[in-house]
C-alpha cells in the first residue's frame, strides 16, 4: 500500500525536476515571445540568490508559515507518491495552501492582503473541483488510494474525460498560470505588486519558490493517474498538459477574480456532476 | 561567481523623468535587447529586488519615496541611476524644484549617462552594478563572520578569567 521509499523519492528529488520544468517552462514561454530566454537553470539560480540575500523578514511568524507551507506541500507531494489516501492528499494540499495565505497575512500590507484574499478566492475556486476529481477516480476506479489508481488496468480518462478536462480548467489557477494568475504570478508578470509573496524576500521567498516545485510535480503526477493503465501514454499526456498550459498562459490576459470563481464552479458542476452522473447511470449505481 | 551576478532582479522607479528613459529602461525587456536572457527581471516589488534602478532627479516629492524604496530593498543591493537627470539633475539642475541628483538622498553606485540613455547603455551599467553588488556581498559575509568570531571570543569563561586581571 504506501511504499515510503517512492514518498522520500519524491521529497528529495522533486525540487530537481520541479525548477527543471520551470525553467523550461520560462524558455518556452520566451521562444512564445519571441525572445531568446534564460538558460533553463535559471530558477536554479534565482532561488541560489535568494539564499544568499539579508533575511529580511517583516516578523518571525511570516517565517515560520512560510516553512510550514514547505513542510505541507513536501508532505503532500511524498503521501501521493507513496500511493496514499487521495482524499488525504487533497485536504494537506490545502491545508499548505492556507499557510501562504497565513503567511501573507501576518505581515500588516495592503498588497499582501490583497494577495492572501485572492488567494482564498483561488482555493475556493478550484477546491470543489479537486475534490470531484478524486470522487471521479474513486468511481472509475473502485479506490481512493493512489497506489491502485496508478496501477489500475482500467483507462481512467475514457471514463472521466469531463473530469479531465475540468481538472485541466483549474490546473491553470494550480500553476498560477495566466488567465488565473490573481493572486501572485511568476515571471516579470506583475499584479497587485506580489500578491501573496509580496512581503516576503530573501531566503522565506526561496522555501515559497520551491514549494512551487513541490507543488508542480505533485500536480502533474495528478494528471498522470488520469493515464496511469500506460505508462508511455500518461508520459506523453503530462507534457502535452504542460505545454497546453504554457500556450494558455501566453495567450490569455488576466481575468478578474469573480470570472475565475463562477467559471471554475461552472465547469465542476457541469463537467464533475455530469460526468459522475453518466458513470453512474452506465454502472447501474455505485457498488 | 555567486548566484546573486546571475539572477539580478530590478526596481524601477521613475522620481520626476521625462519619461524618455523609462521607455528606454522597458526597451531593454522587450525581444531586441531581452535582459531576461541574463536572469535579469522587472520585479515590482522593492521587497524582491537586488538593484535599484532610478531615473529622473529629486525633488521634494519623491525624496522621501526613494528614500523608502532604497530602505526597503533587502541588502546587499546596488543603486543605478539611469540618465543625466538622475545622475546631476541634468537640465533640470537649476530649477527652484530640483534638488538635484538622486546621490542628494541615497548612495549611488553606478552613474548611466545619457539624454535619454540607449538601452545599450542601461545595460552596461547594470552589468557594471553586478561587479560591484558581488564586493558588497562579499564584504556582507565577511562582517558576518568578524561578528560572529567577536561575539564568541567574549562569551568565552576563560577568556573573561585570563584578561579579567584578578589573578
Amino acid at each position: 500500500m504506501i511504499n515510503l521509499v517512492w514518498g522520500l523519492v519524491f521529497v528529495l528529488l522533486a525540487p530537481a525536476i520541479g525548477g527543471l520544468i520551470a525553467g523550461i517552462d520560462r524558455k518556452i514561454s520566451a521562444r512564445m515571445q519571441g525572445r531568446l530566454g534564460p538558460s533553463i537553470f535559471q530558477p536554479f539560480w534565482d532561488v541560489g540568490k535568494l539564499f544568499e540575500k539579508e533575511n529580511a523578514v517583516v516578523n518571525e511568524t511570516q517565517i515560520f508559515y512560510a516553512i510550514c507551507y514547505v513542510i505541507f506541500m513536501a508532505f503532500t507531494g511524498a503521501l501521493f507518491f507513496a500511493g496514499g489516501d487521495l482524499l488525504l492528499v487533497v485536504f494537506a494540499l490545502t491545508l499548505a495552501q492556507i499557510f501562504l495565505v497565513l503567511g501573507a497575512y501576518s505581515a500588516n500590507s495592503p498588497y499582501s492582503y490583497i494577495g492572501a484574499e485572492r488567494e482564498l478566492l483561488q482555493i475556493m475556486a478550484y477546491e470543489p473541483m479537486v475534490i470531484l476529481t478524486a470522487v471521479g477516480m474513486y468511481a472509475a476506479t473502485k479506490s481512493f488510494n493512489v497506489s491502485d489508481i496508478a496501477a489500475t488496468t482500467t483507462p481512467v480518462i475514457l471514463l472521466i474525460p469531463g473530469i479531465f478536462l475540468g481538472f485541466l480548467y483549474v490546473l491553470t489557477i494550480k500553476l498560477r498560470k495566466s488567465p488565473f494568475d490573481i493572486s501572485m504570478s511568476h515571471h516579470a508578470h506583475q499584479e497587485i505588486v506580489k500578491g501573496v509573496t509580496t512581503e516576503f524576500s530573501g531566503p522565506s521567498l526561496g522555501w515559497i519558490e520551491i514549494t512551487h516545485w513541490y507543488e508542480t510535480v505533485f500536480l502533474l503526477g495528478f494528471v498522470w493517474l488520469f493515464f496511469g493503465f500506460s505508462p508511455v501514454i500518461a508520459a506523453i499526456a503530462v507534457i502535452v498538459v504542460y505545454l497546453f498550459e504554457l500556450f494558455i498562459d501566453n495567450t490569455n490576459a488576466r481575468v478578474k477574480w469573480q470570472l475565475a470563481v463562477k467559471s471554475s464552479w461552472a465547469i465542476a458542476a457541469v463537467m464533475g456532476i455530469l460526468n459522475l452522473a453518466a458513470l453512474y447511470f452506465l454502472n447501474g449505481g455505485i457498488s | 561567481m555567486t548566484y546573486l551576478a546571475k539572477s539580478p532582479w530590478i526596481i524601477h522607479y521613475d522620481a520626476s523623468s521625462c519619461n524618455g528613459c523609462d521607455i528606454e529602461v522597458l526597451a531593454c525587456l522587450t525581444p531586441m535587447y531581452d535582459v531576461e536572457r541574463f536572469g535579469i527581471i522587472n520585479t515590482g516589488n522593492p521587497k524582491h529586488a537586488d538593484i535599484f534602478v532610478v531615473t529622473g532627479s529629486i525633488n521634494e516629492q519623491n525624496r522621501e519615496v526613494v528614500k523608502n524604496i532604497y530602505d526597503q530593498m533587502p541588502r546587499p543591493n546596488v543603486v543605478v541611476a539611469v540618465g543625466i537627470c538622475a545622475t546631476s539633475g541634468g537640465v533640470f539642475r537649476e530649477c527652484y524644484n530640483v534638488a538635484g541628483g538622486i546621490d542628494k538622498v541615497i548612495p549611488v553606485d553606478v552613474y548611466v549617462m545619457g539624454c535619454a540613455c540607449r538601452p545599450e547603455s542601461i545595460i552596461d551599467g547594470i552589468v557594471t552594478a553586478l561587479g560591484i553588488l558581488e564586493e558588497k556581498r562579499t564584504k556582507m559575509v565577511l562582517d558576518a563572520d568578524a561578528e560572529k568570531e567577536h561575539r564568541h571570543a567574549g562569551l568565552r569563561p576563560e577568556h573573561i578569567s585570563q584578561t579579567g586581571g584578578a589573578h
